[in-house]
């Protein structure tokens, strides 16, 4: 099969939760309540609102691995050539990691790393 | 049509050959693309609820219990029925959420996973879509869940599911550095990202054996970052029932969280499937250089059950951990990853690249 053919697992799965949702609804009972419709917690009433602002500590992690993440994209190019350039390959992906670990390394002394 | 074990290309070719002589191509590709796709989601179906019974009965054993024995022999048909309960089960309306949001959560988790499956090789010749860069879209594809998770805590407008979906994407994203990273090392050992080639360059023995160290490193970390990004144990923090309720699928009900559910197994059964093609040899026989008697007999057992059987023992090694090891603290957690395994993933990669260069791998 060719690539195009992606399309038919994109559409099983629609088609598995979509089906299987509608047929839910057919079949499960439905009764409405005041209660039941609210958010769950531990049947009191919730206090203040759910979308606040979050503790910076999550997106200080998404910054880092974004960083990171991008390296590793960098990186698997260089992997599949690894083999065959080899010397010159060994010796520039030293440079690049020297580079990336001083930018951990940085993160690291900056307390970046610790969960507060 | 001739139908061969051990080899499945030419059986899909013939099938494929028998479509379009008798039928005009617009059809013959309809029936094809409707047969695969209902193969699929029988495959998907069946996988999914016994993965559920395996850990059902898996917990069991190991605390000493009997597990679920009530329907049918050894209660194998227990997950059914559950699933049955599920589908009549009322799916409640939340009051506050964010209608659209709650809604399309499921779907973007389960096809995810399904994207993902397109391009495992499961035997010779049966393999979906063979991409040229085949782990690195299954990389990219299986992330995309983590986008759900993140939509369906934060869409309920419950406190418990937005601190589980933070709680999951704060740990997703990091542990997907680890992933990639232990993939990477293999890949400069075999030098392609195509699943086929990579399948097949372990002919003469699996990477884990003929990589050295580095690529034992690489196993176990993957091993380790793979069990974290699927949210299992002991890395369930985004669900961590005794502080969280149900983490991120708190407020959805019948059907809706069980398609998260399912979604969590398959997601387990993919990074299993990605061990075993990359370190374990995927469909690939064990084989020792040189003893042709042994490896002769190895070639007896049909690649399939090669895959199925190294996928389960995987599988099994996941669920071990699940219940032997207790819950890590989120801070523990990202220290694990950030401080440990990511340092030592890139030193391991400096490693293969010099055993590579050296030429002292097998």
């Amino acid at each position: 099969m060719t690539s195009e053919s992606l399309i038919l697992f994109f559409i099983v799965g629609l088609v598995l939760v979509g089906g299987a949702i509608l047929f839910s609804s057919y079949i499960a009972p439905t009764s409405t309540n005041l209660q039941k419709s609210e958010a769950y917690e531990c049947g009191v009433p919730t206090k203040g609102i759910t979308w606040l602002q979050f503790n910076v500590g999550y997106y200080l992690f998404a910054l880092l691995f974004l960083v990171f993440e991008v390296e590793t994209v960098f990186i698997f190019p260089w992997a599949v050539m690894m083999k065959s350039m080899g010397m010159v390959a060994f010796v520039e992906i030293l440079i690049f990691f020297a580079v990336l670990g001083l930018g951990l390394l940085y993160a690291w002394k900056k307390h970046a790393l610790i969960w507060e | 049509m001739e139908f061969n074990i051990y080899d499945l290309t030419s059986f899909t070719s013939s099938f494929d050959q028998l479509l379009m002589e008798n039928l005009s191509p617009f059809w013959a590709v309809a029936i094809e693309m409707i047969l695969i796709g209902v193969a699929i989601l029988a495959f998907y179906a069946v996988v999914g609820l016994y993965l559920v019974y395996a850990e059902r009965k898996v917990c069991a054993f190991m605390q000493c219990r009997v597990g679920p024995n009530r329907v049918g022999p050894y209660g194998f048909f227990q997950t059914i029925a559950d699933l049955i309960k599920l589908l009549m089960k009322e799916l409640i309306p939340i009051k506050n959420a964010d209608k659209l949001l709650f809604n399309i959560a499921p779907y973007i988790v389960i096809i995810a996973s399904f994207m993902a499956i397109a391009a495992i090789p499961f035997a010779k010749g049966l393999h979906a879509i063979d991409f040229n860069i085949g782990i690195f879209y299954i990389m990219a594809v299986s992330s995309l869940g983590v986008i759900g998770i993140l939509i369906a805590g934060w869409s309920s407008n419950n406190k418990y599911s937005l601190i589980g979906a933070m709680r999951s994407g704060a740990q997703i994203v990091s542990y997907e550095l680890s992933v990639g990273l232990s993939l990477i090392t293999i890949v400069i050992l075999s030098g392609s990202l195509q699943l086929s080639t990579i399948v097949e360059g372990q002919r003469d023995g699996w990477f884990l054996f003929t990589g050295h160290i580095p690529a034992l490193i690489a196993f176990l970390v993957f091993l380790v970052a793979a069990t974290a990004e699927t949210n299992r144990g002991p890395f369930d923090l985004a669900e961590a029932e005794s502080e969280l309720t149900a983490g991120f699928h708190t407020e959805y009900s019948g059907i809706k969280f069980a398609f998260f559910f399912l979604a969590e197994y398959m997601n387990m059964f993919i990074v299993a499937s990605i061990a075993v093609t990359m370190f374990l040899g995927g469909w690939m026989p064990f084989h020792v250089g040189g003893w042709e008697a042994f490896n002769n007999i190895m070639d007896y057992i049909p690649p399939f059950f090669w895959y199925a059987g190294k996928t389960a023992f995987i599988i099994w090694v996941m669920m071990w951990f699940k219940w032997t090891f207790p819950r890590l603290r989120i801070d523990q957690l990202l220290t694990l990853e950030w401080k440990y395994l990511l340092p030592i993933n890139l030193v391991n990669i400096i490693i293969m690249a010099f055993v590579v260069l050296m030429g002292w791998h097998f």
